[in-house]
């Protein structure tokens, strides 16, 4: 299993345990700052995001057909890592900001919220770059 | 990779971009409603494109690939109802996004209906697939016990 995979689907195990926690504690009605309801999106989001898309991401990274250049044959892994790091500050960027915006709305936690917003969609977009070529049949030396 | 594989994890991935882009203009929304409350009417596109366009449509076209060929080993059995279950999940996707607008009366309930009967035609091929897989037994030699 190759290093990149294996962080991004250790970072998702990672959001499935918040996720987890946000809701058992929305659950149990443990008293905070904020109403529980105003994280719902918020777990939702752990979840899906940090959870499931980022495990889908590891796992089609690793398994997905080699196009058979760059280091480990997989192509260009610049786009993967840049993934990496924008879905993961995109994401606590919005963990943070969502509820504060929740709470007190200003231009911090908006502008923080905003950023949060478009870091995971380049992240996206960045992964969708890496991984289109390899949605493909299996690379044949010679027949690339 | 298969051809229905491919057509599965590429509609999945458009769905992907298109969702995260909603997704992205909707939290835009709650920092500015200035935006304009037109945004919030992506929010059923938004769901419905994440958790069956993007996840459901993913893990299907995985597992077709993936989940072991029927006794043999060389047939992942008919691709009939797999690509019928294509059809039927997006157009599902279709209506329940058309549905969330207003535009179709009664299509939440017949995209969930369409949704249900793509799992049950991809089900017809990959049930018999879920099992063991099946490797060549090797010989049995003289100097094992008989039993």
């Amino acid at each position: 299993m190759p290093r990149l995979a294996r962080l991004y689907v250790k970072t998702a195990f990672i959001y499935l345990l918040l996720a987890l926690a946000v809701d058992a504690l929305a659950l149990m009605r443990v008293p905070g700052p904020l109403p529980w309801a105003a994280l719902r999106p918020t777990y939702w989001h752990l979840f899906l995001v940090g959870w499931v898309t980022q495990m889908i991401f590891g796992a089609a990274y690793w398994m997905f057909p080699i196009v058979g250049y760059g280091p480990t044959k997989r192509g260009d892994e610049r786009p993967v890592w840049v993934a990496w790091f924008l879905l993961n500050a995109g994401l606590v960027l919005r963990t943070v900001a969502e509820p504060w915006q929740a709470r007190a709305a200003g231009p911090w936690p908006a502008g923080l919220l905003v950023a949060g917003a478009w870091l995971q969609w380049l992240a996206g977009l960045a992964f969708t770059w890496h991984i289109w070529p390899r949605i493909r049949g299996w690379y044949r030396r010679g027949r690339a | 990779m298969p051809r229905v594989s491919r057509w599965y994890l590429r509609t999945a991935w458009l769905h992907f971009v298109l969702a995260s882009t909603w997704g992205a203009l909707m939290l835009t929304y709650k920092a500015w409603p200035g935006l304009g409350a037109w945004v919030w009417r992506l929010r059923g596109w938004h769901l419905e494109a994440m958790l069956v366009g993007w996840v459901a449509q993913t893990i299907l076209g995985v597992l077709f690939w993936w989940l072991p060929k029927l006794p043999g080993g060389v047939s992942r059995g008919p691709t009939g109802p797999v690509w019928l279950a294509y059809g039927l999940l997006n157009a599902g996707v279709a209506l329940v996004v058309l549905a969330s607008w207003g535009v179709v009366g009664d299509g939440l309930r017949a995209g969930r209906a369409l949704e249900i009967l793509a799992g049950l035609a991809f089900a017809l091929n990959a049930w018999p697939r879920i099992r063991p897989l099946v490797r060549a037994r090797p010989r049995s030699t003289a100097s094992e016990p008989s039993s």
